[in-house]
């Protein structure tokens, strides 16, 4: 194996990646990555991956043209994936079947989960009911309050969801704490990681799952418009809709590659959850990549309107696009985002996740640099249901 | 290399017994209030230190920890107040390491960390979560420092991967008793014996055991098949508890006394 193989052998992107964990877990991931090698060569498993995946997810899922949003997108052509139609709501569902399979696999028989906006935890739960297998959702306690709807789906679902009190009570703590409870109980327990951050093999497994996505939209924009697009837009918070849609297009360098991370209050108040546009490289949650922090190494609170968004760290593949220069990273404010959530539910009759909508906003900026002829892709990653209270407070509309 | 820690494990090792290793985190239950917890321990037939850097996301540390590095954070805690605090218990006579997440090390700036850890007479490091792969930059740099890195080893280790973790320690391999965080418990596992039986077929580096250690009954136990007794959270909660400094400080010591005993009953 050549030595700038990206990821070497055990998970290193250039600087980041790696595994930063207690000892403890280091026979999980290497029975996790050796599962994950062996079903990617295994075509019984791909085959029956694809069969969920078209019976079960809704996969492909469709391309659609925002003709009247792309008005407010300087007329560029605004194609979006629509991640948001698959079972569950979001992209979320594509690397938990994955990961659901190899905990089967691997003959474990519980699965543990974190979960920020609830999306991850709720597509946790479901392939969890799925398989028979039982499951425990980590959520920090003020998103239990955030994302009330979802916690109720993932009861629904036969799920334990444990709200975390520690810390700053969001998605980063309740990362430590199924890593906490990963540590006691890995024997019998999978941890089903949702984004591409953490130890490795997790950003390279999550992003092979989610790679999907990019794959079906290069063959669908090319079939509609006959050439490929001129960027291609995703939100940021872990980054797993972002790689999943960015992946099949990283060879093609004519095609721009941007991120748009939760620039919450505005990344200059410090009141955001920006971590390549206003953090620096570190090590968080088993990963070297860059990480919202102070002088002492201790992890800065994320702040965002987007409970999907608001972590201070970010997937080392991300990290090393962005230092290499292939994609860029950009910040949308909360303003912004809101904006083009409520812009493309009026204009195209479609309510985005307000993570989603971060990549909306972006596309707004993006269309008007470009003007006209450009076409843009953007991850519609999911869809809005689960932010219907958040935007009526935002929005002034009573309940 | 010669550590005081080195020399201590030696020490205990001619006296035919385990030595009691103790951890506070640096700044609790205060900045000043540390040090006196740290002139009681060194009073109280402790052999040697283990200053914890309190960290934002310590996943491996159980709720008793996690509340005291809460606490020294909010203090504002940060490198300079632990290694203040490692000087001060060096002073104090007692062989001390640092144990700390990954993170603050490499913010500090490995080299750094290395210098200004010996500079202030610490012995070592222990990284947690820091594993041999990644090591590379930390081993020459605490090499150029002349101090000990120490690895925790887990009862999950590989037998093919023992032998490579236990090369990269120096002072003492740290055996975590059990599979899970940082906290006291009622029974230790019978796996610590196990695991530090296999260390010992792979290095004659001392080995010290951690989780879960207590009682005296328990420190005992542990001296019976180690050369070292590890007890955090013990010391934590009954901080955490006292009603007041002055009775936390007498209790802590009646503890680490009765500790003491233990680890020289285990053989």
């Amino acid at each position: 194996m050549s030595t700038d193989e990206i990821p070497d052998q055990i998970g290193h992107f250039g600087p980041y990646g790696g595994r930063f964990v207690p000892e403890a877990l280091i026979g999980a991931l290497e029975e996790l990555d050796l599962a994950h090698q062996s079903a990617l060569a295994d075509p019984l498993f791909q085959a029956e991956l694809a069969h969920l995946h078209a019976t079960y997810t809704g996969r492909p899922s469709i391309l659609t043209e925002a003709k009247r949003f792309a008005e407010h997108a300087g007329g560029a052509r605004i194609l979006l994936k629509r991640e948001d139609l698959n079972h569950t709501g979001s992209h979320k569902i594509n690397n938990v079947l994955g990961q659901a399979l190899l905990t089967k696999r691997m003959g474990k028989k519980r699965i543990i989960a974190e979960t920020g906006a609830g999306q991850h935890g709720v597509a946790s739960a479901t392939a969890a009911a799925l398989f028979g297998l039982e499951c425990v959702v980590y959520m920090g306690e003020e998103d239990t309050r955030r994302q009330s709807l979802n916690v109720a789906r993932m009861k629904i679902l036969g799920a334990e969801v444990i709200p975390v009190t520690a810390g700053s009570r969001t998605l980063k703590d309740a990362i430590n704490e199924a890593m906490r409870d990963w540590v006691t109980n890995v024997d019998t327990t999978h941890y089903l990681l949702g984004t591409v951050a953490g130890p490795h093999p997790f950003p390279t497994m999550v992003r092979d799952f989610h790679k999907i996505i990019g794959e079906e939209a290069k063959r669908q924009v090319l079939e509609l418009v006959g050439r490929l697009p001129d960027a291609v837009l995703a939100c940021i918070g872990g980054g797993s809709n972002a790689i999943g849609i960015f992946h099949d297009f990283i060879p093609d360098t004519q095609v721009r590659l941007i991120g748009f991370e939760a620039g919450g209050d505005g990344v200059e108040t410090g009141r955001h959850a920006a971590t390549i546009t206003g953090g620096s490289p570190g090590v968080l949650h088993g990963t070297r990549s860059y990480v919202l922090q102070d002088a002492n190494g201790q992890t800065i609170e994320s702040h965002s309107i987007s409970a999907g968004l608001d972590y201070p760290g970010v997937g080392p593949e991300h990290a090393y696009l962005h230092d290499i220069g292939r994609a860029e990273y950009r910040a949308i404010t909360d303003a912004q985002a809101m904006e083009a959530f409520d812009l493309l539910s009026k204009t195209e009759g479609i309510i985005p996740a307000i993570e989603s909508a971060h990549a909306l906003a972006g596309a707004m900026i993006v269309g008007k640099e470009l003007g006209p002829d450009a076409i843009l892709l953007i991850n519609l990653s999911g869809r809005g249901d689960k932010d219907v209270e958040t935007a009526a407070h935002y929005f002034g509309i009573p309940l | 290399m010669n550590t005081p820690l080195d020399r201590v494990l030696v020490k205990a090792k001619s006296e035919n017994r385990a030595a009691l290793i103790a951890y506070i985190p640096a700044g609790f239950p205060s900045i000043e209030g540390c040090k006196r917890v740290i002139k009681v321990l060194a009073d109280s037939g402790v052999d040697a230190l283990e200053i914890g850097f309190p960290y934002s996301d310590p996943v491996m540390d159980g709720p008793t920890i996690q509340e005291a590095a809460d606490i020294s954070l909010r203090a504002g805690t940060g490198a300079a107040e632990v290694f203040e605090t490692v000087k001060f218990a060096h002073e104090a006579g007692l062989p001390t390491v640092v144990m700390t997440y990954w993170n603050p090390i490499e913010k500090f700036g490995v080299e750094a960390f290395a210098k200004e850890m010996a500079r202030n007479g610490g012995s070592g490091v222990i990284t947690p979560d820091l594993t041999i792969e990644e090591s590379r930059e930390w081993k020459s740099a605490t090499t150029s420092a002349g101090i000990n890195t120490i690895f925790v080893v887990a009862p999950s280790t590989a037998e093919k991967r023992l032998g490579d973790v236990t090369a990269q320690c120096s002072g003492f391999v740290y055996a975590a008793s059990l599979m899970g965080v940082t906290g006291a418990r009622t029974t230790i596992s019978s796996g610590a014996k196990d695991l530090v039986a296999r260390i010992r077929t792979t290095t004659q580096t001392p080995v010290a055991v951690g989780l879960g250690v207590s009682t005296r009954e328990q420190a005992k136990d542990v001296a019976g098949f180690a050369d070292g007794v590890i007890v955090g959270s013990a010391f934590i909660k009954i901080l955490l508890n006292a009603g007041d400094e002055e009775t936390g400080l007498k209790e802590v010591s009646e503890l680490a006394r009765e500790l003491a005993l233990g680890v020289r009953e285990g053989r």
